[in-house]
């Protein structure tokens, strides 16, 4: 089979702010076969976008080809001008981004943004084109094919907008597709119809493909083969099976090997009669929104919750966006007043409202977030960060805060200098370790740990959960661990409760979870969540009836 | 702040060379300001010259203005009216302001609501029309005028800081802080302040100028800085007759205004990265 991509010597410099150039692809070499997919895969910062984007020529602003070539079906991708390029891009090479939300204009009609390809490249009559975009939608498994298309992007789900998108990209009969991170920001029952129609309709038309991800597991469904790629180089090119079963590169070996973290074993189950729970949750409701005359605000994202956590183990929280999970946090916190409901800690009833709670029930309390970088203050150093809870709620005098700030960041596994940095100067783990170290600096009992590592790449995620154990390990300490990854969750959790639109559908123990006793949603969740095998996808069956009701997609 | 936290980098203020400009020259007007009964040649009230509108020469060394004053020395008086009277305005502006709107967009509820509203309303009577019936009822002193330029420009500086601490007071570390259970005081202070200082500071800069422009402009309807004193505004407005003769006399008084307005921006465009990186 001849290659239909052949990428040589590609070199990309980039100016920072500062003015400095840097090299952020070096030397880069692989080829695409026709009707091959091929996948690009890394942390973020690897690389592996800027590489998809080339196969287009573009580079983003501040970054320039500085050497080697892209070669597309005989074009060159990297030299040739840009009206050439503009001829090229939707009928040779077509691009499928990461937010389909933010590729449509939302005062468009579907229809017209789909075909919009064939009008500038005028390819076909707008009739046979919109037949043609039917089809495809038809091909990629969208309901109402027929009318789908007269809608505007707000009426459709995520999931849907983003087989739109395949579409829009596919309408121009391109050669080859780049999918960059296409299923990263959905759910993942909605994930797996996604991956599913992008798969069958890659293979029907035999086209070439760059699929750029994260995510192995997703990779494995739908790769032939797989470029492992780490600051801005390739550090392994092999058969998907290849890598999965006998990674040769170190890196990729911790790539693999981080996607499957072991599981928790559980502190032995004591006498549990003579334990009181550190928290106890009944029938919390909160919402958002002014208040309805029945008593209720208006979207009311949490109905009747009850949850309950011994000390020294970890409860876990599981649903899919918007279910709620995050609410019943901000809730038990205090930081949205419930408006239903009793939450009892530490053996004291709690008032709903972070205000009006006493300083010592706050401190035993702490929050970690999702994004680690807006949880930090930009304008403090490390030290001022962590030395506030010392003051606040120990009254620290000043010799032995600094003693203790440079404990906090033993603990978390930073260097004592970090003290004198600023957030902007901290990479994303190092700053969700910050975040840890200022919640522990109050000494808590409980930590409610926010999606705290799903804004991080595997590698680093995992090294945070090892560190939780570890804390957990040195210190009296119980986690309540919000996540949509059932894997993370896993690794930590002594039970997990799940979420479904505002409601607890059950909680049961990581080791039963999606077992066949379970509730069916937590069986569809279970078998949803992608496994490193490659034919995990085509083997996979679940009940139609069951994902029709449990997804909104 | 603990003072363990003050590494060297902190210290390092370093303001480039367009800024130091800036600074020179404010500071320049500061001291002509302050040392002017010091400086001025002849008394600023006192005809000196025969003719009016006279030229550049070693004696008068800007010329003398409409009456035959001289003009260097009333510009060294003016200094103490406009840069005194402005830098008071806006420093009272721009303080309550600022505090007014972080309070706002931190309380939020009814309080922000009316005060929103107060302040609206406020900012609906026309600047110049306010500052006439304000002067003409109490009558012109300066710290009346002070007062006055203040008031007419408190809400803008208000409106343009609680927009930015609406923004700031959603992110994820003032919430933390507010779980950890801090008072108002303290978030407006230590987590928001801090992070707007940059945007507020240039604003600043730009409520100064119209400052000065509507201080001249009063000056000009005899609301002003009273004869024989004069702010370089009314210095203008009363040479402005000698325009078709190319005096001397409107075209230094203008060029005053000109330096310090724009050395002021110069200053707070290029302020030194620190302070500026705080609200980036």
């Amino acid at each position: 089979m001849a290659n239909l991509v052949e990428i040589r010597n590609l070199k990309v410099e980039a100016k920072t702010d500062s003015g400095r150039t840097v090299e952020i692809i070096r030397d880069v070499s692989f080829d695409i076969a026709e009707g091959e997919i091929v996948a690009l895969i890394g942390e973020s910062g690897s690389g592996k976008t800027t590489i998809a984007l080339t196969l287009m020529g573009h580079t983003r602003p501040g970054c320039r080809f500085s050497g080697g070539a892209v070669n597309l079906a005989g074009h060159d991708m990297a030299a040739l001008p840009q009206k050439r390029l503009a001829a090229l891009r939707g009928t040779e090479v077509a691009y499928v981004p990461q937010s389909a939300a933010a590729a449509f204009n939302p005062a468009q009609k579907i229809m017209d943004q789909v075909i919009e390809v064939v009008r500038i490249h005028d390819l076909m009559p707008v009739e046979e084109a919109r037949e043609r975009a039917i089809d495809l939608f038809r091909a990629l498994a969208l309901p109402n094919p027929e009318t789908i298309g007269a809608r505007y992007p707000h009426q459709v789900s995520g999931g849907q907008l983003q087989r739109l998108s395949a579409a829009m990209a596919l309408i121009g009969d391109p050669k080859l597709v780049i999918f960059d991170e296409p299923t990263t920001a959905l759910d993942v029952t909605t994930q797996i119809e996604v991956l599913r129609a992008f798969k069958s309709v890659m293979k029907k038309g035999g086209l070439a493909g760059v699929y750029v991800s994260h995510d192995l597991a997703v990779v494995a469904q739908i790769a032939d083969r797989i470029v492992v790629l780490r600051g801005g180089e390739i550090q392994e090119i092999g058969t998907t099976a290849q890598i999965l079963s006998s990674p040769a590169h170190p890196y990729t070996k911790q790539l693999v090997g981080a996607f499957e973290p072991s599981l928790r074993v559980a502190p032995e189950p004591m006498e549990r009669a003579t334990r009181q729970p550190l928290l106890e949750v009944h029938n919390l409701s909160a919402g958002y929104g002014p208040i309805q005359p029945n008593g209720l605000p208006l979207a009311l994202a949490l109905k009747s919750v009850d949850i309950r956590l011994e000390p020294g183990r970890n409860l876990g929280i599981i649903g899919e966006s918007g279910c709620g999970k995050s609410t019943l946090a901000r809730a038990i916190a205090g930081i949205l007043p419930p408006v239903g409901g009793h939450i009892i800690f530490d053996g004291k009833q709690l008032t709903p409202n972070a205000r009006h709670r006493q300083r010592e029930e706050l401190r035993k309390l702490q929050i970690v977030f999702q994004f680690a970088d807006t949880a930090l203050n930009p304008t403090k150093s490390i030290a001022d960060i962590l030395s506030r809870p010392l003051v606040f709620y120990h009254d620290m005098p000043r010799l032995e805060r600094e003693a203790r700030i440079d404990q906090l960041l033993d603990m978390v596994h930073l260097p004592r200098s970090a003290k004198y940095r600023r957030p902007a100067e901290l990479s994303g783990g190092q700053k969700q370790r910050i975040n840890l170290a200022r919640a522990l600096a109050a000494e808590p009992k409980l930590i409610l740990c926010d999606e705290i590592t799903s804004a991080l790449d595997t590698v680093v995620a995992a090294a945070i959960i090892d560190l939780l154990k570890e804390l957990q390990r040195e210190l009296d300490l119980s986690y309540i661990f919000i996540s949509h990854d059932l894997s993370v969750v896993r690794a930590i959790c002594d039970e997990i409760a799940v979420m479904y639109a505002g409601e607890k559908i059950e909680q049961i123990s990581p080791t039963d979870f999606g077992g066949a006793g379970g509730h069916p949603y937590s069986r569809l969740l279970s078998s949803s969540v992608p496994k490193l095998n490659p034919g995990w996808l085509d083997s996979l069956e679940q009940d139609p009836e069951l994902v029709r009701a449990f997804s909104k997609r | 702040m603990a003072p363990f936290a003050l590494s060297p980098k902190k210290l390092g203020y370093r303001f480039n060379v367009v800024g130091i400009v800036g600074l020179t020259i404010i500071l320049l007007w500061a001291l002509a300001a302050i040392f002017a009964p010091l400086l001025t040649p002849y008394p600023i009230g006192e005809i000196v010259d025969y003719d009016y509108f006279g030229p550049m020469s070693a004696k008068f060394f800007m010329g003398t203005d409409y009456l035959g004053r001289d003009i260097f020395s009333r510009i060294l008086m003016g200094a103490r009216y406009t840069v005194g009277i402005s830098l008071a305005a806006v420093t009272i502006a721009c303080v309550t302001g600022v505090a007014l709107g972080m309070s706002a967009a931190v309380a939020g509820g009814w309080f922000d609501a009316c005060l929103s509203r107060f302040l609206d309303a406020l900012n609906s009577i026309p600047s110049k029309l306010f500052g006439l019936v304000v002067v003409a009822a109490v009558g012109s002193s300066i710290p009346v005028l002070i007062l006055t330029l203040a008031v007419i420009y408190t809400p803008g500086a208000y409106r343009f800081s609680r927009a930015l601490a609406v923004n700031i007071n959603t992110m994820d570390y003032v919430t933390v802080a507010r779980a950890r259970g801090e008072k108002t005081g303290y978030l407006i202070r230590s987590e928001i302040l801090p992070n707007i200082l940059g945007p507020v500071l240039a604003d600043l800069g730009l409520r100064f100028v119209f400052i000065v422009l509507l201080l001249s402009g009063l000056s000009f309807l005899g609301l002003g800085v009273q004869p024989p004193n004069a702010d370089w505004g009314a210095l203008v407005r009363e040479n402005i007759g000698g325009l078709p003769f190319g005096a001397a006399a409107v075209i230094f008084p203008s060029i005053a205004i000109a330096s310090l307005t724009i050395s002021v921006n110069l200053l707070i465009d290029n302020l030194p990265q620190k302070i500026r990186d705080r609200s980036a």
